[in-house]
Formats: C-alpha cells, sequence, structure tokens
C-alpha cells in the first residue's frame, strides 16, 4: 500500500510544508520540501505505471470512510488501473517540471512559499481526481482543481484583471459542475450505488430504462452522460463554457503550463474516458460530445490564428486540441483520446514554459507584434519552442502526429455522419494548427526585433533551473508518441488496458483503423495538410511579409469574426446578460418591499450606477453575470412549477 | 455515568455559572474580568459534560438515550421529560461547542455590564440546551420561551445605536411566533390528552387530516417568524445589525436551526398526514427563499453594505437546504438535512465571529468601508477563506457533505425540487466570491486597512476550532452521520407505517 500512498499524497505533504511552515523554514526550504515531495510522487508513479499498465496488476486500495448514508456510499479509496496510471504519470512528470521550473521563473515574487503551497495543493487535488474510485471522490477532486484554479490565477491578487478571470473561471466552472452533480445525483437514481465497481458492472442492465426528468421521460443512461458531460464542457473548455480558459491566462505562466494546459483542463476528457462504460451504451451522448469536441477544435484554431498575445495564442491551442481528444470520446476511440492526452500534456506544457521563458526575457512583454528577431538571443529557448510546435502540428516522428492521426484516423474510421464531421473539421484544424504554431514562432524569433531597445537590451537566456525542466519536457514532446504507440492504440494495446476503457466490438474504430480500414489519402492527410499550413506560415510571415495584411483586407468579415472570438463575450452579454439583469433588476424591486427597505432606494440607485460603471470598465463582460442571468430563469421556473404542482 | 441526570446537568450546568458570576463582588474591573473567566470556564464545562453524551451515546439504540423522567404536573398527566436521540445529540453539542466561542467573540467588545451580559449569555445557553434535550411538549415550549428573554435583553442594552427598537421588533415578532405554538401545544393535548412528546409522535397520526393539517400550519406559522423565513424575515436585518457579535452568532448559528429542528421533532413524526400534503409548499418555500435570498445577498455585496446582513442572509437561504432534504424523507436527505443544520450553524458562528473581527478593526461592518484586508491579515484572509468555501458547498468541507446529501435525496424525490435547488452550486459561489473579492483582495481606494492587525491569540482560538470541526466534517463525516442512522431509519418508518395507516402512499427506500 506504501507506493499507492506515496504517488498521491506527498504533494499535500508538500502544500501543507509550504503553506505554514515557511517561517520556520525559509523560501528555500519551501521550495526544496515541495519539490521533494512532487518528485517523490513521480517516482512512485512511475513504478505503479510499470507495476499496473505492464505487468497487469489492477488494484483499488480503500482508505476510510467518507459518506455512507444508507446506500449512498463513498469511501475515500485509490483506483490504480491503466488509465489512472497513464494520468498519474502526465500529472506527477508535468508538475515536477513545473515545480522546478517556478523556483526560476518566480524569483523574485515575495509570495513564492504561497504559491508553492498552492501548486503543490493542485497536484494533490488532480491526483485525487485520476484516482477517484467513485464518483463523489471524482467530485471532490474536480471541485479541488476548480478551486486551486481559481487561487492561482487570482495569485496576483493586486490586478483587478486576475480577480475577474479567477472568479469567471470559478463560476464558469460551476455552471458546468451543476450539470455534473445531477448526473451524479441521476446515476444514483438509476443504479442506487455511485462506486464506479457497482455502476459500470450493471450500465447494461439498466441501459435501456428510462427515467422521469423534468416532465420528460428520458432514457436513463443518456440523460446522466449528458448531464455529466455538461461539467465536462465548461472544465475542458468545450465551446459554450470556454472563455473562462482564455482570461485564466492572467496568472502566472507556469498554472497556465501545468493547469490550463496539460493536467486540470483534461480533466473532462479523462472524466469521459473513465465512464466510457456508460458512454458506450448512450450512442445519442456519444454523438454530442464528438459534435462539440469537432466545433471546439475547429473554432479555436480559427481564433488562434489571429491572435497576437502569446499565452492567448497558446490557451487556444490548448482549448482547440482538448476539442480533438473530446470528439476521440465521441467515436470511442479513448484510448487515442487519452494518447493525445498525454502527448498534448507534455508538448504543451513546453510551449507555455518556453513561451514563460520568452516572456521572461522580453520583461513581461506578451505580444508578439512587439517580439521578433529572438532565436539568437535566446536560442535554448527557440529550439524548446520549435520542438513544441513541430509536436502541436503534428510533424512526422513528434509525439503530436503519432496521437493526432490515431484520433483523426479513428474519427474517419467510425464511419458515422458526426465521425465524418468531426474527421473534417479535424483535418482543416490540423492545418490551421500548423499555420498558428508557426506564426507564433516566426513572429516572435525571426524578421526585425519590434520591441524598443530597453526591452531588447535587456533579453537573456532563462537560467538553467528552468532551462531543465524544458529540456525534459522536450524529450517528453518529441519521444514519448513513438515510444508509446504501441501501447495505446497500437498492436500492443489489448495488454495495456486491461480493460480500463471499455469499447464495445461495433464501435471499435481503432480496431478498424488497425485492420486497414482507412485509405491511404484519408491517413496521409493529415500530415500533408499540417505541412501546407506550415508552408503557408512561412510564405506569409518569412517570405512575403505583406500577406497576412492583404489576406486581412479581403476578407475583413471573416477575419473580424475570428478576431473578435466569434463574437461570443458580446453576443452573451448582448442577448442574455444584459436583457436577464435588466429584468432581474425589476423583479428584485418589485418582488420584496421589506428587503428594498432595508437596503434603501438610495442603495438601489447607488447599485446601479455601480453597474454602470463597471460596464465601461470591465473589458471581459459581465464576468459574474452569467449566473445571475440563471437565477432570473430559475425564479421564473419556480413560480410555473409551483403552479404546475 | 449510568443514573446520573447528565441531560439536566448539561442543560443546568450554565445557570449553576450565571448565579456564581451574580454573586462577585469588587471593583468593576475585578468583577467584569471574573465574570468573563466564570462564563468561558462554565461553558467549557458544559462543553465537555456534552461530549460525555457523545462518547455514551449507542447508535444502535432504538428510541430515546439519557432519559430522565420525573412527575411536574401529576394532576394533568405532565412530566418533566428529558431524553436525545440521534438527531437532536447533535443540536446539544452544536450549542455547547459555540457557546464558549461566542464568549471570546464577545471578550473585549462588551466593557460595561458585563457581569449581566455573561450571566444573560449563560440563561441563554441553558434555554438553549434544555430545549433540544426536552421530551416533553411544554417543557419543551418553556425552553423555547425562555431563549427569547436573555436574547431580548443582550439586544436591548448591548446591541448598536438602534438597539431599542431592533429588540421590540425582534420580542413583538417572536412572540407572535410563540402564540402559534401555544395554540397548537393546547390542541395537541386537548385531542390526545398528554404533552409527552413520544405519546404524542406515537398517536399523532390517529388525528384527523384535517386536525393535522392546521396542527401543522400552526407549528410552521410559529417558527416561520421565529427563524424566520422569507417573506416575514424583516426582524431579522434589523436584529442581525443591531445585537452584539457573540449573540448574533448565536442567534444565526443555533436559533436560527431550530426551525428545522422542530420540523423533524413534531411536524413530521406527529402529523405525517399533513406532512405527505404540504410537503410541495416546503419545498416551494425553501427553493423560493434560496433563490431570492441568494438574489438579496448578491444585491447587498454590489451595493457594498453591511457584511452582518450579508452572513445573515447567505445563512438564511442555506437553510432552505436542511428543510428540502428533511421533506423528502429519504435516508440520504434526511441525514443530509441533519449536517446541514450542524454545518451552517458552524459556519453561521464562524462567518459572524469573522465579522466581529473585521468591525473591532475597522469599527463598521460596511463593505463600502473595508477592502484589500489580505495584505495585512494573512490569518485572517485564510480563515476567512475556508469558512466562505465551507458554505459554497466545497468538497472536503462541511458544507458539501450537506449539501450533496440532500441534494440526492431531493433528486429522489423529485428532479424538478433537485434542480432548482442545486442553483444553490452555481448561486452560492457568486455571492460568496464576490464579497470575498472585496473585502479580502481589492485594494479599493474606497477604504484603507492597512492599518489592521492580523489576529491575535484569542481570535485564534475562535476560529481554529471552527475550522477544523469543519474539515472534520468535511473529511470524516462518518462519526456524525453514523450516529443519525438509527435515527433517521425510524423516523422514516413510523412516517411510512403512519401513512400506510392512512392507506396514504408509500416512498421506496435507497
Amino acid at each position: 500500500m506504501g507506493m499507492e500512498l506515496a504517488a498521491v499524497f506527498p504533494p499535500l505533504l508538500g502544500s501543507i510544508i509550504a503553506g505554514f511552515f515557511g517561517r520556520w523554514i525559509g523560501v528555500m526550504g519551501v521550495l526544496v520540501a515541495s519539490c521533494i515531495c512532487v518528485v517523490i510522487a513521480g517516482v512512485a508513479s512511475i513504478w505503479l505505471f510499470y507495476d499496473v499498465a505492464l505487468l497487469g496488476h489492477v488494484r483499488t486500495v480503500v482508505l476510510f470512510t467518507w459518506i455512507n448514508s444508507g446506500t449512498f456510499s463513498a469511501p475515500w479509496a485509490l483506483r490504480f488501473d491503466t488509465l489512472t496510471v497513464v494520468m498519474l504519470i502526465v500529472v506527477t512528470f508535468v508538475s515536477s517540471a513545473v515545480h522546478i521550473y517556478t523556483i526560476g521563473y518566480m524569483e523574485k515574487d515575495p509570495h513564492r512559499p504561497r504559491f508553492q503551497s498552492y501548486i503543490s495543493l493542485f497536484t494533490f487535488a488532480m491526483l485525487m481526481l485520476v484516482t477517484s474510485d467513485n464518483f463523489a471522490q471524482l467530485y471532490f477532486g474536480w471541485e479541488g482543481v476548480g478551486l486551486l484554479s481559481y487561487l492561482l490565477i487570482n495569485f496576483w491578487y493586486d490586478k483587478a484583471s486576475a480577480n475577474d478571470a479567477a472568479i469567471k473561471a470559478f463560476i464558469q466552472n460551476r455552471i458546468g459542475d451543476f450539470g455534473f452533480a445531477l448526473g451524479i445525483f441521476g446515476v444514483f437514481y438509476l443504479f442506487h450505488a455511485i462506486d464506479f465497481g457497482t455502476v459500470f458492472a450493471a450500465a447494461p442492465t439498466v441501459a435501456a430504462q428510462s427515467m422521469h426528468f423534468l416532465g420528460y421521460e428520458i432514457n436513463g443512461l443518456t440523460l446522466c452522460c449528458l448531464l455529466l458531460f455538461m461539467g465536462a464542457v465548461a472544465k475542458s473548455a468545450q465551446v459554450g463554457l470556454h472563455s473562462w480558459l482564455i482570461d485564466a491566462m492572467e496568472g502566472p505562466t507556469p498554472i497556465s503550463a501545468l493547469i490550463h494546459a496539460a493536467t486540470m483542463v483534461t480533466a473532462g476528457v479523462f472524466m469521459v474516458a473513465r465512464l466510457s462504460p456508460l458512454f458506450e451504451l448512450s450512442p445519442t451522448a456519444s454523438a454530442v460530445v464528438t459534435v462539440f469536441g469537432a466545433t471546439t477544435a475547429f473554432v479555436a484554431a480559427t481564433i488562434g490564428m489571429t491572435q497576437f498575445d502569446i499565452k492567448r495564442i497558446i490557451a487556444y491551442s490548448t482549448m482547440s486540441q482538448l476539442g480533438y481528444m473530446m470528439f476521440a470520446c465521441g467515436v470511442s476511440a479513448y484510448n487515442a483520446a487519452i494518447f493525445h492526452l498525454m502527448t498534448h500534456g507534455f508538448f504543451k506544457a513546453l510551449l507555455f514554459l518556453a513561451a514563460g521563458s520568452v516572456i521572461h526575457a522580453m520583461s513581461g512583454e506578451q505580444d508578439i507584434r512587439r517580439m521578433g528577431g529572438l532565436w539568437k538571443l535566446i536560442p535554448t529557448t527557440y529550439i524548446m519552442l520549435w520542438i513544441g510546435s513541430l509536436a502541436l502540428a503534428g510533424i512526422p516522428l513528434f509525439a503530436g502526429y503519432f496521437s493526432k492521426d490515431s484520433v483523426l484516423a479513428a474519427a474517419y474510421a467510425a464511419g458515422t455522419p458526426v465521425g465524418a464531421y468531426a474527421y473534417w473539421l479535424g483535418i482543416v484544424t490540423a492545418a490551421l494548427t500548423a499555420f498558428y504554431s508557426m506564426r507564433l514562432l516566426f513572429l516572435t524569433f525571426h524578421g526585425k526585433p519590434r520591441a524598443d531597445h530597453h526591452v531588447m537590451d535587456h533579453v537573456h537566456e532563462s537560467p538553467l533551473v528552468m532551462l531543465l525542466p524544458l529540456a525534459f519536457l522536450a524529450v517528453g514532446a518529441a519521444c514519448s508518441g513513438a515510444l508509446a504507440y504501441s501501447w495505446f492504440v497500437g498492436d500492443g494495446r489489448v495488454g495495456f488496458w486491461h480493460d480500463a476503457v471499455l469499447i464495445l466490438p461495433n464501435h471499435d474504430s481503432i480496431a478498424a483503423v488497425n485492420n486497414g480500414a482507412l485509405p491511404a489519402w484519408a491517413e496521409n492527410l493529415p500530415t500533408v495538410v499540417a505541412a501546407a499550413g506550415i508552408f503557408m506560415a512561412f510564405l506569409c510571415y518569412i517570405v512575403w511579409t505583406g500577406l497576412p495584411a492583404f489576406f486581412c483586407r479581403t476578407f475583413k468579415p471573416i477575419h473580424n469574426l475570428f478576431f473578435n472570438h466569434w463574437y461570443y463575450d458580446i453576443l452573451v452579454n448582448r442577448f442574455i446578460v444584459f436583457p436577464l439583469l435588466g429584468l432581474a433588476r425589476r423583479v428584485w424591486k418589485a418582488g420584496d418591499g421589506t428587503a428594498i427597505e432595508y437596503l434603501g432606494p438610495k442603495t438601489l440607485v447607488a447599485a446601479t450606477q455601480y453597474f454602470g460603471q463597471r460596464a465601461v470598465r470591465l473589458q471581459s463582460g459581465y464576468v459574474f453575470h452569467y449566473a445571475f442571468a440563471m437565477v432570473i430563469g430559475v425564479v421564473l421556473l419556480v413560480t410555473w412549477f409551483t403552479l404546475y404542482r | 455515568m449510568a443514573g446520573w441526570p447528565i441531560l439536566s446537568l448539561t442543560t443546568f450546568l450554565p445557570l449553576v455559572g450565571a448565579a456564581s458570576i451574580l454573586v462577585i463582588r469588587g471593583e468593576a474591573e475585578v468583577v467584569a474580568r471574573n465574570a468573563r473567566n466564570i462564563a468561558l470556564w462554565t461553558s467549557l464545562a458544559t462543553f465537555v459534560l456534552s461530549l460525555l453524551l457523545w462518547a455514551g451515546f449507542d447508535p444502535a439504540a432504538v428510541g430515546y438515550q439519557f432519559e430522565e423522567r420525573a412527575p411536574w404536573l401529576p394532576a394533568f398527566n405532565i412530566n418533566y421529560h428529558m431524553g436525545i436521540d440521534g438527531i437532536s445529540l447533535f443540536f446539544v453539542l452544536l450549542s455547547t461547542f459555540v457557546t464558549p466561542l461566542c464568549i471570546l467573540a464577545s471578550w473585549e467588545r462588551v466593557q460595561h455590564r458585563v457581569r449581566e451580559y455573561m450571566v444573560a449569555f449563560l440563561v441563554f445557553e441553558a434555554a438553549m440546551t434544555g430545549m433540544f434535550c426536552a421530551l416533553d411538549f411544554l417543557v419543551f415550549y418553556l425552553f423555547y420561551e425562555a431563549v427569547l428573554l436573555p436574547m431580548f435583553i443582550i439586544i436591548g442594552v448591548w446591541g448598536g445605536a438602534r438597539r431599542v427598537p431592533a429588540s421590540l421588533q425582534f420580542f413583538l415578532y417572536t412572540m407572535l411566533g410563540s402564540l402559534f405554538m401555544l395554540i397548537a401545544l393546547m390542541v395537541l393535548y386537548l385531542n390526545l390528552g398528554t404533552t409527552d412528546i413520544p405519546t404524542l409522535i406515537d398517536q399523532g397520526h390517529t388525528l384527523s387530516r384535517t386536525t393535522q393539517i392546521w396542527l401543522w400550519l400552526a407549528l410552521l406559522a410559529s417558527f416561520v417568524i421565529k427563524v424566520p423565513v422569507w417573506p416575514v424575515h424583516t426582524w431579522l436585518p434589523e436584529a442581525y445589525s443591531e445585537a452584539p457579535i457573540g449573540a448574533a452568532a448565536l442567534l444565526g448559528g443555533v436559533l436560527l436551526k431550530v426551525g428545522g429542528y422542530i420540523f423533524l421533532r413534531f411536524s413530521i413524526p406527529m402529523l405525517p398526514a399533513a406532512t405527505d400534503i404540504l410537503a410541495p409548499l416546503v419545498y416551494a418555500l425553501a427553493v423560493f427563499a434560496l433563490i431570492y435570498i441568494s438574489f438579496v445577498v448578491f444585491m447587498i455585496t454590489q451595493a457594498h453594505g453591511s457584511l452582518r446582513k450579508w452572513v445573515a442572509y447567505a445563512t438564511l437561504a442555506h437553510m432552505g437546504f436542511g428543510y428540502i432534504g428533511m421533506f423528502t424523507l429519504t435516508t440520504q436527505g434526511l441525514q443530509g438535512a441533519v449536517i446541514v443544520l450542524v454545518s451552517y450553524g458552524l459556519i453561521a458562528v464562524a462567518l459572524f465571529c469573522a465579522v466581529g473581527m473585521l468591525e473591532e478593526r475597522a469599527k463598521t461592518s460596511e463593505i463600502a468601508k473595508i477592502s484589500g484586508v489580505v495584505r495585512t491579515m494573512p490569518i485572517f484572509a485564510f480563515s476567512t477563506m475556508v469558512f466562505i468555501l465551507a458554505s459554497v458547498g466545497m468538497p472536503g468541507t462541511s458544507g458539501f457533505v450537506g449539501e450533496f446529501l440532500v441534494l440526492v435525496g431531493a433528486f429522489l424525490a423529485s428532479t424538478w425540487l433537485a434542480v432548482f435547488a442545486a442553483t444553490i452550486i452555481v448561486l452560492g459561489c457568486i455571492y460568496a466570491l464576490w464579497m470575498y473579492r472585496l473585502v479580502i483582495f481589492e485594494k479599493a481606494e474606497r477604504a484603507d486597512c492597512s492599518g489592521f492587525k492580523d489576529l491575535n491569540l484569542r481570535e485564534v482560538a475562535i476560529v481554529v476550532p471552527l475550522m477544523l470541526v469543519i474539515l472534520w466534517i468535511g473529511i470524516y463525516p462518518d462519526s456524525f452521520i453514523h450516529e443519525t442512522t438509527t435515527t433517521v431509519a425510524n423516523l422514516i418508518n413510523h412516517y411510512q407505517t403512519a401513512l400506510a395507516d392512512a392507506g396514504s402512499i408509500t416512498v421506496t427506500l435507497h
């Protein structure tokens, strides 16, 4: 039992040490202690990976009772199967790299112990999430990572924009959790149990069972899957509840690498894969997952192409790649999804940390229009960013090539209309991905320096403590695909997965791919379009630098659409938030004389004025009003509900 | 230990302390110091006594434990009858646990007439504890009324600037509420010839459906005003704004929970037919209150209003959760409801004490005058974060366990109910995080709080026990849930048998 505990609990210990004992052991002590703790977890994870995935010793360790009420029984338990240990490797490796990188990156920050404490606690919450053996513990980890994400986005709390972004992230995620929680209740309603073992075993027997939900008669499993998926939509930034991820870039860059690229945002994908025995039985839910994933991949890539903030470009690229993983789950290629999750964890963390190194070198500048000509000054970072970008673009031999091609092949081989939708959008997205990764690279490192000379004079390569984690991740980004291909989706997959994910034989798109169901053109198309994307970027940003401006002029409406994030925030504010807000104020005013009496009309006026001022000030819109909009809807529904009863 | 009247001891020990405070003589300063110390130590001793209750409690035993019975008005078949079950155990523990903390919270704030204040406080504790131990309706009623007097005096004498109208309003409203309860008590006595609670529970369902409904509504009316429930909550903002902070904490932490207790002890087991019919009314009221009050709290935050009102309303919004849970009459709902009531008791006390700490520094509780305190008060910011997270139901804190179980019960009862109630997952975090941002993070020009000192040892002694218990319930709630299992199973059993006798529906158990 020692190894299992050693894989999960050391980060918690590290967090407690960093949070409460910094006064006594000093900043250096905190850094060393927290790094050692997370590295211990990493070593234990390697051992568990070997033991569980390669030797097949799948196991569950029950710690002690948590919630036990009637048949609602959820102990604290750690489940180790292949899916879990793969996630353990991703989480602890990236977390170790980030812990060490932080030593250099946050060098001048006065609150380093707090930062170390947060990221260790985040790692713990993420580990609890991936090792959960029941829905309640999954929810614990789910909420835990959400909380730490909130705290870390808000780490520099002096910035009002960080405050806003943090609250927006928390609330959008909570809207997802609203569905997620209802999904858990639905599962309990159907199965009278919430531990994975019982639920998965009983799933086929209740597959056809329908249940009443809000006056409708719906297939129970489909309902549960869709509600649970709502949580994944928020957590994995799928279209509809995605804008928090972009704003989350207000946080320190190591956080973007750890939380908003490699680990937390993949929790939604992990959850769908974990619940494959449920999603497999609900073709409707799987189709919804596919459509969401493919749409997300495409939309995010179109926006990423036009942005100028180095972190936001990478954030959109993360969102786009999450879309790939999600539609892979939708076409039952869960193992390909997790494969892409793993390779993406390495190359995206690498990209973010390398971008952090650029920002560090540029004294905090994040706009790629004010960079350029850096490659000679920071050559190591330059090479790292190349490796990350090639992996992201899906160039042969790099990790992304293997995983992304598996995902696309599976979508094609699924042979369903939604599969075809995902495949073609995925192909277009692959071209866009290659284009914007190279665009970022060329604009940042090539051409004439566009920063002023004060900044350029200070450009310096990052210290070794930052470059070593980069090198470590670069190895992963370069090799992990080729190394793990056979395990995840190749011939060794049956012996590797040990039923950690369930794929019904008639849905098995990966098997179809391996049996040669894919024509040669469909197999090679992703690489061809990626090469085309790179060539296009080369033309636009190296050879003929006037070309981008020409395109922007010619396709102005389309460029505007992409550049303005598909008008998402504006539309949500204008058509949902503002009208409901107006209604909200009126309902509140008319609703309760007493409350108004106590708050006073003057306060109301002040509040209205305050709203008005915020409207001008808050560029990102009325972040916290999303759910306010819900309130009104709910009030109306309650009224109706009372009448209905 | 057997044979000792431990419930009476726990109930009346604070009165012994109060009496000994009254006999202190000497200079004002000495009297004040001794009064504080005696009050603190008495309440701590009471807490230790109540822990013996927990230690001696047999979770498997059916019925009431530590029972005491003595003839009181034999001619009328009325006895002094005390006893607890798995539900009231935690209400007793809640009162005895938070009283010493509230005394600590009043330590420096109350400077004049300290002796009288402490006496009133201890009397209040005795009445509260007695109320939860009483197994005779008349005894319960007396304690229920006795709670009122010390609180009236505390608000009226040691309150803020508008204390006199506030205390009068509080007194009048709650007296009105008591009237309804008295009527219910009399009707029950006239119909069944006893005020013994176990007997009433046994025989209550034999009453006609109409009688049950009227009685049920009378009980509802009594505590709807007293607790209060929206929309008769007008006295609440005033009372909470004016009461000294320790009393406000007790009011919000324990007295607000009496409503839930009355439901569990009287309405549901004694009047099953009425409960069955009127449950949707409770759902609608609770859900509406939940959403509407979340709204009000949000507006208070937006308008930079008073933090005391903020906490009072936020607690009120969550109380609805307890009611929803119990009326689902499911194992999860009922056990969740008990946890919700206990947990929000602790959270309310914690948040009121936190507001008190800010008040001591800022001399006001208006958000408008407080901002960015994390820079000077990191310990305070940390502990408040824990309390806020507990209030928004973060897993790992007590708030989650109760809320989640209640929602499970709600989903089993009706998906409509679950969907509406679950909106608190989103709503709760909007106003809570927004308030936290304004008060703790945002360094605004409206208020300069750079001179604030972080928590002193006394204040740490208040927040740390609360934090530990909140985390304890969050991480290992079985120490609490387990004790309620038999009681809850019995309650459901009794309810279903009674309904089946009346030829009504049955609910499937999960």
